[in-house]
């Protein structure tokens, strides 16, 4: 007989300055609505003791400082947290982020197009028809995880990464795409460069978008991407 | 108040400007960065009584070779079993000695031991990023990386002959062969026999070792079932396993989110030790709940901030 899993939202210990909420198993919008109405409420009301939180696809991670506050505790402000109804009351901005499909910036853009069965320019139009979510930020600084490529050019990752992409690399693999903010290898398809920096140090807003924002995407030429990159 | 100026005459890879570290832009991607040894950072800084925001230089086996050219400025030289000299003279690594101009310091690595320090009664010109001066290995945006030829300076430099001494070494501050963790937070991806093996056997640390982490080499770790698990959060510590079957604990520069099961996070009473393992060392683990965990944590720091306390006023 099958044993029936916990239901969600499941706490689980992360270490001794961490608790681990999960809201499911997989990626998916009301998922991670929860994750980011949880997130919400408990910035709003922490406990003393709270650290950061860090929101991801399906789990939130409450950092907590082991000499202020008993693991004990956290989970009791946790569950209580968590059993009242609460709403993700930050307003969802909108981001219109530019990108330039031309080469030398979309070296995979022509095995996108042959392995999607489309041409080039059907990939770009998939690409900028996409309304995307921002579900994450992982990896690097400002490396933003952007749900929402559309079905027809969802490709899985490469057998293997390529090195020394550039930063500003925008990037597809299965359903997410990611606009690069540093110089990394990676095994995803390299469709466009964007000259908007997700992350910089010369802008009072140091981080272009918050987890949960919506981003679409506009194209541009050569000429534009040169402004714009020399503008900043 | 003067300045000293440092030459940078040798430095090998992963030598960094590191303050205590960078908090609360994980949800960005931004690690904490900061010292792979908390504690041995903080006895370098006590024993300047400097204050809690103050930089030093992190160097590890590459060791780092610094020639003071201009001014003069007194150096906190602590954490693992590193070789010190001054002018090519043997100086107490766990110790507290003054450089004037021409005078050349340098950091070799000892017996045992992975990541020194090297504070100043002054303060590194380092750029800051997000408020903190640590080094954002990624990035490049806060911090510094040392390469030879580069200068380093100090502003409101000291000579503090007051403060000139040998540092007792704490025990605490020796590598950790055993650590203790806290399993989860996916430790159900493996099976009772798996986590058995975990707790049972020994790991060697691989040369697969920089400040993201350490691969560990011993008993394969399978996973088992189906991987429903979308990348989420790490904190500092974390044992991941990979299809690759090998733990790798992250550490002081970890990715902020992966997608592998984490098996246990290791105590962060712990972690100081664990990072002063060298490769081809041997470590063993030994679960602990994260109460346990934490009331450990409670006892060291009393006991650190004892000595720290003392550290500073004299």
């Amino acid at each position: 007989m099958a044993v029936p899993a916990d239901p969600f939202p499941r706490l689980r210990p992360a270490g001794d300055q961490g608790l681990l909420v999960e809201f499911g198993n997989s990626v998916d919008v009301a998922v991670s609505e929860r994750v980011l109405a949880f997130d919400a409420a408990l910035r709003a009301r922490p406990f003393d003791g709270f650290t950061e939180s860090v929101p991801s696809y399906a789990a939130l991670l409450v950092g907590y400082d082991p000499l202020a506050v008993a693991p004990a505790a956290v989970r009791a402000h946790v569950k209580a947290l968590l059993a009242e109804p609460h709403a993700r009351q930050a307003s969802v901005a909108l981001h219109e982020l530019p990108v330039c499909y031309e080469q030398p910036f979309a070296p995979d853009l022509a095995d996108v197009a042959q392995r999607c069965g489309m041409s080039e320019e059907a990939v770009i139009a998939a690409h900028l028809s996409g309304e995307y979510r921002v579900f994450m930020f992982g990896f690097a600084p400002g490396y933003g995880y952007l749900g929402g490529v559309p079905e027809a050019i969802r490709l899985p990752r490469k057998a293997n990464p390529v090195r020394g992409m550039p930063a500003g690399s925008v990037v597809v693999a299965g359903p997410m795409c990611l606009v690069t903010t540093v110089i990394a290898p990676t095994g995803w398809w390299v469709i466009g460069r964007s000259p908007a920096q997700i992350v910089s140090i010369h802008r009072e807003r140091q981080f272009l978008f918050e987890v949960g924002d919506q981003i679409r995407f506009r194209r541009i030429g050569r000429d534009a991407f040169d402004a714009l990159e020399s503008a900043l | 108040m003067s300045r000293a100026v440092l030459l940078v005459e040798h430095a090998g890879p992963l030598t960094t400007v590191q303050d205590r570290g960078r908090f609360g832009y994980l949800r960005y991607g931004v690690t904490e960065a900061g010292p792979m040894d908390r504690q041995a950072f903080a006895i370098a800084q006590a024993a300047l009584g400097n204050p809690d925001d103050a930089a030093a230089i992190e160097t590890t086996i590459g060791g780092v070779a610094l020639r003071c050219i201009e001014g003069e400025v007194t150096v906190a030289s602590v954490g693992g079993g590193f070789h010190c000299f001054l002018d090519g003279k043997p100086v107490g690594a766990w110790g507290v000695f003054s450089l004037r101009e021409g005078s050349l310091l340098s950091v070799r690595p000892g017996y045992w031991g992975s990541w020194t320090y090297l504070a100043f009664a002054g303060d590194i010109i380092a750029p800051a990023w997000l408020g903190s001066r640590a080094t954002n290995v990624l990035s490049d945006f806060g911090g510094q990386r040392l390469a030879p030829g580069q200068h380093v300076e100090i502003r409101d430099a000291e000579r503090r002959p007051d403060r000139e001494r040998d540092l007792a070494l704490p025990v605490t501050s020796r590598p950790r062969q055993e650590v203790r963790v806290v399993l989860g937070p996916q430790d159900r991806f493996f099976a009772p026999e798996t986590i058995r093996r975990l707790l049972t056997e020994s790991f060697i640390l691989s040369n697969e070792y920089d400040r993201m982490g350490v691969r560990l080499k011993g008993p394969k770790l399978p996973i088992v079932g189906a991987l429903d698990m979308p990348s989420e959060a790490i904190p500092r510590g974390s044992m991941q396993v990979p299809g690759h079957g090998d733990p790798i604990v992250l550490l002081a520069d970890h990715q902020t989110t992966g997608g592998y099961p984490k098996i246990a996070v290791l105590a962060s009473v712990d972690q100081d030790g664990f990072a002063q393992l060298r490769s081809r060392d041997s470590v063993a683990f030994r679960a602990v709940s994260a109460e346990q965990a934490v009331s450990a944590a409670r006892t060291r720091h009393s006991a650190l901030q004892q000595y720290l306390a003392s550290l500073r006023q004299s």
